[in-house]
């Protein structure tokens, strides 16, 4: 009688199906190191990947379908579960692209464009640290892990502050903030300014120069610069390929035309290239908010656009005038009305381009709402990045593209 | 009567419309840009495009749908547009019985941005700018799956959201929002199969169902009524029987103290 495999119950996640000379490997859909619901048709010869397929789907919502059926404002707290590592990412995009769709965008206040910049950086920082946490992780450096995490409950104690939300934060409104920043905010901020750039060179000393870190993750994961244009990459993996281009500096929005800082590049073309982009961005994002906390005190205490019939007063003027108090009634039952056409409005969120497409009918409703998600194609790109590659480096790959599944499949 | 409700449009709409209302539009601007008024000379050697405007600072290209390959290739080769971020289309059925088609390009060297659009029938297909565009794969792929437009000479046209079985195409404004018949029963038909619909009865489908008659799941905590009663009728007394259990204390109503406000 033939013996059964005795491995067979430690890789229950594993499927394995022999087809002539090479095997199918089923990767996910719950595989730890697949940073969500990625299922992998991987197709090996040996230990070496023929043939990939990325398998996507396990987290659709229909968040589409949602924004069709919801009024703008509405649908905000929604998009928070696109992207949950950086919410206010693409609460921002949302509000810019209906913002711009009104064309109310130069009404909005100086004071709420300084806030939402800083929410958009110290989110990305959040972002950052949680990738460099579990992509190290990942690969196998436990401790770095541990650090990351230290200091991205930090960042998010100051979300916390700011908007009692930790993770789902809708921090941002169609037409500015809902809030001023509460007193002692900016101390606060201040004091992790100070601590962050040295705890990122402590990363650095545990990785940098690491030798396995650099086996690990040097040649793995190219993307020539012809692949990533054709891909649609955008973010890190195009800056990753030698492509300088960040929409912030190049189409900016806010005031990111008054701030000064660097956009860093790579042309190593491999994941090294872009843990390096990685670490520099956060310094970038320090570098921003330190040069936010002077324009803050700056600004007068506007918080909303002034454009009554899309957006509502402030509250004194509900409770005390009839006509706003009628305005503001029409506006939460029924919803805005913008203009009948198009608008595509993209943003650099911290995985990349983050753009709304919303086609309006004049209704409160959109009539289409497409949301390019930059995970959406750093995902397709594996089934031309994996083949040649060997398995172990699959999960370096995963983790290098920074995908999170809540915007891939929306 | 019942009211009326549309067919061919199930979406959402608003409950109340002013007889008088008419929505503003966003003016279609003449290019007056220096750059894409090159591109859009360029681009009318190569093709006879319908109409070009600038909308929101974006320029706007229709096309006809049987030239969307030349016309990214022309923009792609000649122009410099050599991303396409995004595309996919538009359900117009119930107004024109047509899909809007939408290209999203980016010229990097030139920071413009560029949408391409055109329209088809509702049984017609269109052709492929996967050649073209790598990242058109799956773009291609989510418009197939979401809806339902055929794409020629596309590599590996399958859905890529939906399960490979699903029936039917969501992003359609027929598609009502919970889901039609069959995807109502999906889970069911698939493991139980179709004659277990009236055994298993929506009630067990829907692990979210709360019904109104229901006396005894945590829909009714703290107003339990009898079995099968009316549930309307004076909630029932709970006893506690653990009272006497290990390292556990009942709650007492009476002895608990209620603060007026938080600290």
């Amino acid at each position: 009688m033939q013996q059964r495999n005795r491995l067979e119950p430690y890789f229950e996640n594993l499927a394995f199906e022999r087809d002539d000379n090479t095997m199918v490997v089923n990767f996910g859909p719950q595989h730890p190191s697949a940073h969500g619901q990625l299922r992998l048709i991987l197709e090996m010869e040996g230990e070496q990947i023929k043939k990939a397929h990325p398998d996507i789907g396990y987290l659709h919502r229909g968040m589409e379908k949602m924004g069709e059926n919801m009024i703008y404002n509405e649908f905000l707290p929604t998009t928070d579960r696109m992207d949950y590592i950086a919410a206010t990412a693409n609460n921002y995009a949302f509000a810019l692209a209906v913002e711009r769709l009104l064309g109310i965008e130069d009404k909005v206040p100086r004071r709420a464009k300084v806030i939402r910049m800083m929410l958009l950086e110290l989110n990305r920082i959040i972002s950052h640290l949680f990738w460099l946490a579990t992509h190290a992780l990942d690969v196998g450096a436990m401790s770095v892990f541990l650090y990351c995490f230290r200091e991205r409950e930090y960042a998010m104690d100051l979300m916390e502050d700011y908007c009692g939300a930790r993770l789902t934060h809708s921090a941002v409104r169609i037409g500015g903030v809902p809030l001023d920043l509460p007193p002692g905010w900016l101390d606060h901020l201040n004091v992790y300014l100070q601590k962050l750039p040295d705890q990122i060179k402590l990363y650095e000393g545990l990785l940098t120069e690491n030798r396995i870190w650099r086996m690990r993750l040097e040649e793995v994961g190219v993307i020539p610069p012809e692949m990533a244009k054709q891909w649609a990459c955008s973010g890190i993996m195009l800056r990753g390929s030698g492509i300088e281009y960040d929409i912030r500096k190049e189409e900016p929005y806010e005031l990111y035309d008054e701030v000064d800082f660097d956009i860093p590049v790579s042309d190593r073309c491999d994941s090294y290239g872009r843990y390096l982009l990685y670490m520099e961005e956060m310094r970038q994002s320090i570098r921003i908010l330190r040069q936010l906390i002077p324009m803050y005190k700056e600004t007068e205490p506007e918080l909303m656009a002034h454009a009554p019939e899309y957006i509502s007063a402030p509250k004194e003027d509900i409770m005390t005038q009839n006509y706003s108090l009628m305005q503001h009634f029409v506006l939460v039952t029924q919803g805005m009305r913008p203009p009948v056409g198009e608008v595509y409005a993209p943003t650099e969120s911290p995985k990349g381009e983050l753009g709304f497409f919303i086609r309006s009918e004049g209704e409160p409703y959109a009539y289409r709402m497409k949301i390019r998600a930059p995970s959406f194609w750093h995902t397709g790109i594996l089934q031309d990045l994996l083949p040649g590659h060997y398995l172990a480096d699959v999960v370096t790959i995963i983790g290098s593209t920074n995908i999170v599944f809540g915007e891939i499949d929306r | 009567m019942r009211p009326y409700k549309p067919k061919d449009n199930v979406q959402k709409k608003s409950y109340y419309t002013d007889r008088f209302w008419v929505a503003p539009r966003i003016p279609e601007e003449s290019v007056e840009d220096e750059v894409y008024k090159a591109d859009l000379e360029s681009l009318a050697k190569a093709v006879n495009y319908k109409k070009a405007y600038i909308m929101r600072g974006q320029l706007v290209i229709i096309i006809d749908a049987k030239d969307n390959v030349a016309t990214l290739k022309h923009l792609k080769e000649e122009c410099g547009y050599e991303v396409l971020s995004e595309m996919s289309a538009i359900d117009y059925l119930a107004q024109d019985g047509e899909f809007e088609i939408f290209y999203q390009l980016l010229a990097m060297s030139k920071r413009r941005r560029i949408r391409v659009k055109c329209r088809i029938k509702e049984n017609e297909a269109i052709e492929s700018v996967e050649p073209i565009f790598r990242s058109a794969d799956w773009s291609e792929r989510e418009m197939y799956d979401m809806f339902g437009i055929k794409v020629n000479n596309h590599p590996n046209l399958k859905r890529i959201l939906m399960p490979e079985d699903w029936v039917g195409y969501p992003l359609r404004k027929t598609y009502p929002l919970h889901g039609d018949e069959a995807a109502q029963w999906y889970e069911v038909d698939k493991i139980f199969g179709k004659e277990y619909r009236d055994i298993i009865g929506p009630e067990q489908r829907d692990p979210a169902y709360v019904s109104t008659t229901d006396t005894c799941n945590f829909a009714r905590i703290h107003h339990e009524v009898p079995r099968c009663a009316d549930p309307n009728s004076e909630p029932e007394k709970i006893e506690v029987f653990n009272d006497d259990a290990l390292l556990t204390e009942t709650f007492d109503l009476k002895k608990a103290k209620i603060v007026d406000r938080n600290r």
